[in-house]
């Protein structure tokens, strides 16, 4: 078994995300945002925050990431995102949300506070029957003025987890950390004592999260964090004749990551929510965790097939072998 | 209200990516548009005495080639801005680009590049970072005397500690030490670096990126071509894969200044061999661990040697360095740690991030030892990980509080999951109390 943590977002804080959300002609929605998607689902998600916050459809937004003028995000990098950047979604709403009352109450000489959003209609509070409107027609008039004022209502949002705080040079006293998340793994292992492979049989990840903001994302984490993980642990390594570095993969057929054939028989997934007080609603940054995970439970169930704690990775067939014949002759590995 | 947090939905953008129509940065296919390609050291280390690139700049279908002369801004980019573009000198790992050449095609590309007379005066590399701490190593950096980062200036090591880690070890009953080390990994993305970069009409530099941090990277583009943000326009967005590896510049630079230069628009990308042997990697650390612990399995003090490999240049490295030291303590109350960590520079290809970067480094090893210990104590496994795991209120390495902890649990539902039988007394714990 192995017990692990994963941090959310860079080191120290002072880590910003930015988000920009603007009100169309028509109603919808076009939330703007820095976050790089490498396949984990930055827009998914943040999309998800978004119809939330405005309490819209979520057919409404739609989520660039790859437009001009696209405002900053730090990186995708840290498993920061779905810390960080909802924050700024839900920031940019309750701004957007501002200046819809403010825009509103113009028009029907209120006072903002007394503004009623409701998703996609607006009111004045006491007064609903004669200044009742949907977005839409909110929208429009905000755009196109005519009978009313033209304004630009484009909500903008900020959010870092804390100012940036340098180690301190003689403790190296780093407070800040935006989150920490809990994984814990479990392996059951073959071990080929003849030639040395290793075959994961079964695996088990759970990850609490804080909050799940889409638990299929959460599953899929789990499930490339494994492979990454696995290669790590068994097979993957730049410099297979270190300390010759003459030899060096060059093609994937000699670089050798996990396929589906090397994938455990059965896979359990597990997600755990215990709400964190940064999060937008409890939630933080797990995902590179999940390849934290495989390589201590695989040595953890290594040791228990062999007798012998293994300490370096790659765990290859040529390690065990030596580990065994180490063993053998009655030397500690 | 609408509750859409919470609810497992399919990706957004999957759609394209499933049936095949989302376009990536290597789809893109403009009229005109050029290739470029880069000459690589094919040593190790050396100083570069002579390049004569006219024979290459005459192949028929060679537009023409890039140097350090050709970068309008600083010849420097990476995340610790030591890394050149194009070397014109002092060559530390082996495939650093020294030359571009840009041509109609990749074959000219290949074709002029063997032309090129590349004379290196080759130097002893070093590719072991316990040699390159040696005295009389060769050094990695031209113009320091030592390959160790300086956090500080003078500053090699990077010290944190809590508690008193000699007066834990001496109320322990037990000390396990541990030495591991940990392996040099690729990104291996199915989509290899690729930039295409050109001029629209407001002669605004356009460069179509896989970058997974745009702000970065606009930053170290920006001091390299000498341009304003806002003259620039960097769009991401549709990455192939990435793991960390696109934290990191492999092509823009190179297809910027090519569409600065030729003014027309040049694609840049690598080839496979290239990605595998080049590109950034996942950095080796060895780590030295030595933990004391009571006899009811109470973790008392832990001090931490630890070490990374940077490879040529710093990139993230220290950074890393120190993240790994801040939790290589695992998620475990441990009064008294004293990480000393090093970041060492050698003669190989330079480390970057990679998915877990800094983290499963020390939670891998950290996790062997407490196996270890486990074992020593002849203990159950999960009642040590339960009696220290951390709980609200508990503070790690850097003294940082732990908040919203949900360590316990995830044990707990791990062991439901795989149908382990967890006895009553660790069921009964919690993470909000010890």
């Amino acid at each position: 078994m192995a017990y692990v943590l994963h941090p959310t977002g860079n080191k120290g804080g002072g880590d910003p995300s930015h988000a920009v959300i603007q009100l169309k002609p028509d109603g919808t929605y076009v939330l703007l945002i820095g976050a790089m998607d490498l396949g984990q689902g930055a827009p998914t998600i943040l999309r998800q925050v978004a119809a939330d916050a405005l309490g819209v459809p979520i057919e409404k937004i739609l989520v660039s990431n790859y437009d001009n003028l696209l405002p900053l995000s730090v990186s995708t990098s840290g498993s920061r995102v779905t810390l960080i950047d909802p924050h700024a979604v839900v920031n940019a709403a309750e701004d957007l949300k501002r200046q819809i009352r403010e825009w509103f109450a113009q028009q029907h000489e209120a006072n903002p506070e007394d503004v009623e959003i409701e998703g996609e209609t607006v009111y004045v509070r006491g007064d609903r029957e004669r200044t009742v409107m949907t977005m839409e027609q909110v929208a429009m008039g905000a755009a196109w003025g005519g009978g009313y004022e033209p304004a630009s209502l484009i909500g903008r949002g900020a959010w870092q987890p804390g100012k940036y705080h340098a180690h301190d040079p003689e403790t190296g006293e780093m407070p800040n950390v935006g989150a920490i998340s809990f994984g814990a793994a479990l392996a059951e292992v073959e071990v080929d004592t003849e030639t040395g492979t290793v075959d994961v049989l079964r695996f088990a990840q759970v990850w609490e999260v804080g909050k799940a903001i889409n638990p299929l994302l959460v599953r899929q984490q789990i499930n490339g964090g494994y492979c990454i993980g696995a290669g790590f642990a068994l097979t993957e390594s730049c410099y297979p004749y270190f300390p010759s570095v003459e030899y060096a993969p060059e093609k994937m057929g000699d670089y050798f990551m996990p396929t589906f054939e090397d994938y455990p028989q059965q896979m359990i997934f597990g997600i755990e929510e215990v709400p964190h007080p940064n999060g937008v609603q409890g939630a933080k940054g797990f995902s590179e965790g999940s390849a934290s995970g495989p390589p201590p439970a695989i040595a953890s169930a290594i040791h228990d097939a062999i007798g012998v704690w293994i300490t370096e990775f790659p765990i290859t067939p040529e390690v065990i072998l030596r580990a065994l014949e180490a063993k053998q002759a009655g030397v500690e590995s | 209200m609408t509750q859409y947090v919470g609810q497992a939905m399919p990706r957004y953008d999957g759609i394209g990516q499933v049936t095949g129509t989302t376009k990536y940065v290597d789809d893109i296919v403009l009229p005109g548009m050029l290739y470029a390609k880069c000459l690589r050291s094919p040593v190790h280390k050396g100083i570069i005495r002579h390049l004569d690139l006219s024979a290459a700049e005459r192949t028929p279908g060679v537009v023409g080639v890039l140097t350090a002369q050709d970068v309008p801004g600083q010849n420097i980019y990476g995340a610790s801005g030591d890394q050149p573009v194009f070397n014109p000198d002092h060559i530390r790992y082996k495939g650093e680009r020294i030359a571009a050449v840009v041509a109609v095609d990749e074959d000219t590309c290949m074709e002029a590049l063997e032309k090129v007379k590349l004379e290196i005066e080759e130097q002893e590399p070093v590719f072991d970072m316990f040699e390159a701490m040696k005295p009389g190593a060769p050094i990695v950096r031209p113009g320091t005397t030592h390959n160790l980062h300086e956090y500080m200036p003078g500053m090699t090591t990077r010290v944190i500690k809590l508690g008193d880690v000699e007066q834990g070890f001496a109320e322990a009953d037990l000390i396990i030490e541990g030495r591991y080390q940990t392996t040099q990994q690729d990104h291996a993305p199915i989509e290899p670096h690729v930039s295409v970069a050109y001029l629209d009409p407001a002669n605004r530099l356009v460069i179509h990126t896989v970058s997974q941090c745009l702000y970065f990277h606009l930053s170290q583009l920006v001091r390299v071509f000498g341009l304003p943000m806002s003259q620039i326009r960097y769009i991401g967005g549709t990455i192939g894969g990435g793991f960390g590896g696109k934290n990191d510049i492999h092509a823009d630079h190179v297809a910027g200044l090519a569409a600065l230069k030729f003014r027309k628009p040049v694609k840049y990308r690598e080839t496979r061999r290239e990605d595998l042997r080049y590109s950034g990697k996942r950095g080796v650390f060895v780590m030295e661990y030595k933990t004391g612990v009571k006899k009811d399995g109470r973790l008392v003090a832990n001090h931490i040697k630890e070490y990374h490999d940077t490879g040529a240049y710093g990139g993230f490295s220290a950074y890393a360095t120190e993240k790994c030291g801040m939790f290589a303590s695992g998620p475990y109350w441990i009064p008294n740690i004293l990480v000393e960590a090093k970041t060492i520079y050698t003669n190989k290809v330079v480390s970057i991030s990679m998915r877990g970067f800094a983290i499963i480094n020390g939670q891998s090893t950290m996790e062997i030892q407490m196996g270890k210990i486990a074992e020593a104590l002849g203990m159950d496994p999960w009642e040590l990980r339960f009696i220290n795991a951390w709980r609200d209120g508990d503070m790690g390495a850097s003294r940082y509080i732990v908040r919203g902890a949900g360590a316990l649990e995830a044990m707990k539902k791990a062991a439901e999951l795989a149908g382990v039988q967890l006895p009553a007394h660790l069921m009964a714990m919690s993470s909000r109390r010890r």
